[in-house]
């Protein structure tokens, strides 16, 4: 009953925060009653205050990683789509890009890093790359499952009123896929993170992998932790982010399921 | 006034359909959707045409909006061959195929939208199609805010807004409950009324066949044929009770029993 009076986002905001809370009270409790050694399980209390001791310096380091998590998403998106309208409209495309795709697709491209390195250098354009490829699939298999999953019937009535080819994909397929194409983003964000942070790992300067890395060669243990949970904030943010654009631009899709929800 | 007193010679062949077969060529055996089916339409009827499941209708139909190719016949709107969707037609699906992003209102607009028509223009028209029709106030609802019955009727406003003079409907109705169904049904006879265009309806529900229509095509299956061409004359604007009237019975029995002469509805496929 209680619940109900909020919106649903802010009841899951109040429920995640909850959970969140109490495992780092749990960790905390267990830390103190088994007091395991510092470099194999730090406090949660030592974690925030390794974090609040070089703010700008993690801060720094986030950026780094959010800017190439971005970029290499924002890349993946747009080739992700036009790919995708050209799969769906052509025959020569879907036989030989769309395969192309699904081939690479079960190479793990965690594995292409260290080519990248080679090729572009150990700066921010060999992280965008694997962030780039490692997150493009989902959104082409997503969009072209979209585009494709189009009401028949509605395909009929563009055609009934004489509509171009241009006008059933703006006004009709491309609306329709907006569903696909989120789901698809979802995944493409974590995606892009963990591409990014491959790329720190194998050769970087800076970003939140690097920290991980130079900071497990000196057995600190708590720095390593505080770039995770850095980690994991950064995840959280970029997946609600793409989740509430979600909101924003199919305010339909989304009523509907709010809809569905209240009834049940 | 009953339609037979309207002059209609010269507009007899306002949709003529000859010859008409059209083959499904599946794994297998080849199926035969429709076989020499021959008819005509006068301008400005309202035309139904009413079979079981299975016989075809909705593939005429659709032959007839130039959305599928027959294998063999021929279809002339006016005396020119449709091979594809005719510029002056308006259809209704049996779902209402909104297009859930839009308001109502754009909804409507979206044949004007796709000629490249300035909306402004027929803004006007919409808003009094769907005053006509009783939904004034809905014009910036969305379609998930509509019940059934009033989302078709949306579809009802959107096939009629560029102002056909063909409207074509196919079992547009056949999801909805029946109450809404009659209102439905009177709705769109009053919107006919108002102004008469040309209406091919397809139904499998005898009553609604008769209620609506100045003629009835029967439909048999396998192949899907034309059987039968009954007119029907009752006064019109037919109200509710009219299906209460001798008239109305006697088209009703005599239609069962062209269905019955041709070994259906003793298990009944067709409703009444």
């Amino acid at each position: 009953m209680y619940a109900n009076e909020q919106s649903p986002s802010a009841t899951r905001a109040s429920h995640v925060a909850l959970v969140v809370v109490g495992f780092f009270v749990l960790w905390q409790a267990f830390v103190m009653a088994a007091s395991p050694p510092e470099y194999l399980l730090p406090a949660p209390s030592a974690i925030f205050s390794e974090l609040a001791h070089a703010p700008l310096w993690y801060t720094s380091n986030a950026m780094r990683t959010v800017g190439a998590t971005l970029l290499g998403f924002a890349a993946a998106l747009a080739v992700g789509c036009l790919a995708a309208v050209g799969i769906v409209y052509s025959r020569l495309l879907e036989n030989t890009l769309y395969t192309l795709l699904v081939a690479l697709n079960s190479v793990p491209k965690v594995a292409l890093a260290p080519l990248f390195i080679i090729w572009m250098g150990t700066g921010l354009a060999s992280k965008v790359a694997i962030s780039f490829l490692i997150a493009l699939f989902v959104i082409v298999v997503d969009t072209v499952l979209g585009l494709r999953s189009v009401d028949p019937d509605a395909v009929d009535l563009f055609r009934s009123l004489r509509g171009g080819k241009l006008q059933t994909l703006l006004w009709l397929r491309a609306p329709s896929a907006l569903p696909h194409l989120f789901a698809g983003m979802k995944v493409a964000m974590s995606l892009a993170l963990v591409g990014a942070i491959a790329g720190e790992f194998v050769a970087s300067q800076a970003g939140l992998g690097y920290v991980i890395l130079a900071a497990q060669g000196n057995f600190e243990t708590t720095r390593v932790f505080a770039a995770i949970v850095l980690l994991g904030i950064i995840g959280t943010v970029l997946f609600f982010i793409v989740d509430f654009i979600e909101r924003l631009v199919c305010p339909w899709h989304v009523s509907h399921r709010g809809r569905h929800h209240e009834s049940s | 006034m009953g339609f037979a007193t309207r002059p209609c010679s010269a507009r007899d062949n306002f949709l003529r359909v000859e010859g008409l077969e059209k083959v499904y060529s599946s794994r297998g055996s080849p199926i035969v959707a429709l076989k020499d089916v021959n008819l005509s339409v006068g301008a400005a009827k309202f035309v139904s045409l009413l079979g079981p499941s299975g016989c075809g209708k909705s593939t005429l139909l659709r032959c007839v909006a130039g959305l599928e190719r027959p294998t063999a016949g021929t279809i002339a709107l006016r005396g020119d061959a449709v091979t594809t969707p005719p510029e002056d037609m308006g259809v209704v699906f049996q779902r209402d195929v909104l297009l859930d992003w839009l308001t109502v209102i754009r909804n409507i607009l979206l044949p004007a939208r796709i000629r490249r028509q300035p909306l402004d223009q027929w803004r006007p028209k919409a808003e009094r199609l769907l005053e006509l029709i009783g939904l004034d106030g809905f014009a910036n609802r969305f379609p998930w805010e509509l019940s059934g019955g009033m989302r078709q009727r949306v579809a009802i406003c959107r096939a009629l807004l560029l102002e056909p003079a063909l409207l074509l409907m196919d079992e547009p109705f056949g999801s909805l409950d029946a109450m809404t169904r009659d209102e439905l049904n009177l709705e769109l006879q009053r919107l006919w009324l108002a102004d008469a265009k040309t209406v091919l309806f397809v139904t499998h529900s005898i009553a609604e066949a008769v209620f609506l229509s100045d003629q009835i095509i029967i439909m048999s299956r396998s192949p899907g044929r034309v059987v039968d061409v009954v007119t029907v004359d009752l006064p019109r604007p037919r109200d509710l009770a009219v299906r209460e009237t001798q008239d109305f019975g006697t088209y009703v029995a005599r239609i069962r029993q062209i269905f019955e002469g041709f070994g259906m509805l003793r298990g009944t496929h067709v409703r009444e």
